[in-house]
């Protein structure tokens, strides 16, 4: 069965896998814990605009997504501060609206969009060296942040109030922690798509949360199990010739099935 | 002649227009033990995140030790309400009293830190549980931990929001052990709905209901408590009178 993996495009793959599963490990396990799991559905489907936008502008559509996933991070935790809509309804209007931006943007751009499915359901079986050298940067991005601010990331994920009176920038750290959790939805685009990448994120780190209780181990579980799952959905995909983003989704979904049976 | 630990001056706040807070005046002595009673909406949380410096009043002045209370924030610990947090939160006892030492963006704990949380945790008899994850803990227990994360930094003012509604009435006994314990070194303000349950152990009392009246020493409410006391009666018919005095 290995010999699948001498084609470069399996290789690719391979790595993307890993890739993926370290955004997913390290900023899921927040993600989890702080419960801003809709909150990081929209942010991923809105960054389908920014993919439009690329489409529209000639330029590589993940990187497009980058500036635009992040400013709707922004808005998002922002709306709250400045006014009195909920963040659930601001969830609600980003998440359609971003998928709407880039439908007009698509529209708009001539000719024939060739992957646009594989924004939206991922394809990690195209990913290319490019994607790749994204995907690798962002990932180095997202460690040495989180390295640099796990003092704060932790106190405002556990409770944001005390974190304010003993002088923690609460705010300006949730804003950074949205941020990081756009640049995961970048990293995770080309895999899984927008539609079907919040799967990826939530479930490696809920499987890991049940097996441990401190946070640096979640993060690294979740990163393995991560690497694992995808693997195995990219090889199931492989063999069945199923679509490798519906198929890896749903591999998570059956080990998270069998860990709550077994803990539960 | 000693700085107050709080001076509130003309304090009013609106909250999408309407009054929560109406001129209020009132101050807080170093080493005082003061409860402010009133009923839930009455603005005693908001009182107390004032004072945090965690929301801005419309008009007054506010000092914590004679700073704006954000400059003051060394000096405070804050027991917050009932918190909701994940279930099963990847922290342990130790790391949640930790976050009580924060010092700064890319400041790191020193072992200086990790001394004064083993100190406070055993300030609250809890130092056995350091390495328990925090939601393995009873009620009882959990609070004990909040307020070591409270009191970590050594502070000279300590601020409790309801400290008694997580707690058994057992426990109440030994939490006003430990505040008797505490005062000696910090001003101690808490809030509660409940004037039966704020008893004999406080020093001062203030009823708080959109507008504060200072009661001042608990013994000198015994005459006319009703009219005294401002309150809704429900409030203080259900506490027992002789509990709250001392005897007279």
């Amino acid at each position: 069965m290995l010999e699948i993996f001498q084609y470069q495009f399996m290789q690719r793959a391979l790595i993307a896998a890993v890739l993926v599963s370290v955004a997913c490990g390290v900023v899921g396990s927040y993600v989890v814990i702080k419960r801003i799991v809709s909150l990081s559905g929209a942010i991923s489907h809105a960054a389908f605009g920014g993919v439009g936008i690329g489409y529209f502008l000639g330029v590589n559509p993940v990187l497009a997504a980058i500036p635009f996933s992040i400013i709707s991070a922004i808005a998002i935790g922002g709306v709250k501060q400045i006014s009195n809509i909920s963040e659930d309804t601001s969830i609600g209007i980003l998440w359609s609206v971003g998928m709407a931006i880039g439908v007009i943007f698509i529209n708009l751009t001539p000719g024939y969009a060739p992957d646009l499915f594989s924004y939206l359901f991922g394809s990690i079986l195209t990913v290319n060296n490019t994607d790749l050298y994204i995907m690798f940067i962002l990932d180095m991005i997202i460690i040495v942040t989180v390295y640099l601010f796990r003092r704060e990331f932790l106190a405002v994920a556990f409770d944001e109030e005390f974190s304010k009176v003993v002088g923690l920038p609460a705010l300006l750290v949730y804003m950074l922690l949205l941020a990081l959790v756009a640049l995961s939805v970048v990293v995770l685009i080309k895999v899984v798509g927008v539609i079907l990448l919040i799967a990826l994120f939530t479930i490696p780190a809920a499987i890991s949360k049940q097996y441990t209780y401190n946070l640096k181990n979640l993060m690294i579980l979740a990163t393995i199990l991560g690497i694992v799952l995808t693997t195995l959905g990219l090889i199931l995909s492989y063999i069945f010739n199923l679509a490798s983003g519906a198929t890896i989704v749903m591999v998570l979904a059956t080990a998270f099935a069998i860990s709550y049976y077994l803990k539960g | 002649m000693s700085l107050k630990a709080v001076e509130i001056n003309n304090l009013s706040v609106k909250y999408n227009e309407q009054l929560v807070l109406k001129d209020i005046n009132f101050s807080i002595e170093e080493k005082d033990f003061v409860a402010i009673i009133g009923p839930n909406g009455g603005g005693k949380s908001t009182l107390l995140k004032i004072i945090l410096g965690i929301l801005t009043p419309n008009t007054g002045d506010v000092k914590v030790f004679g700073k704006a209370p954000k400059k003051a924030r060394d000096l405070m610990g804050y027991l917050p309400q009932n918190l909701k947090f994940d279930h099963d939160f990847p922290i342990n006892v130790f790391e949640t009293v930790l976050t009580g030492r924060y010092h700064g963006l890319f400041k790191g704990y020193t072992e200086k830190d990790d001394n004064a949380v083993l100190q406070a945790l055993k300030d609250v008899e809890m130092d056995e549980f350091k390495d328990r994850q925090i939601s393995k803990l009873s009620g009882g227990q959990m609070q004990r931990v909040f307020i070591a994360r409270a009191i970590v930094r050594e502070p000279k003012l300590l601020i409790m929001d309801e400290p008694m509604a997580s707690i058994d009435p057992e426990m109440q006994h030994s939490f006003y052990k430990l505040m008797s314990r505490l005062k000696d070194n910090m001003a101690i303000v808490l809030v509660s709905h409940d004037v039966g349950a704020v008893s004999t152990h406080v020093d001062k009392i203030a009823c708080l209901n959109q507008e504060l009246f200072y009661h001042g020493p608990v013994e000198n409410a015994a005459n006319g408590l009703e009219e005294i006391y401002h309150c809704p009666i429900e409030l203080i018919s259900h506490g027992i009178p002789h509990r709250v005095l001392k005897d007279h």
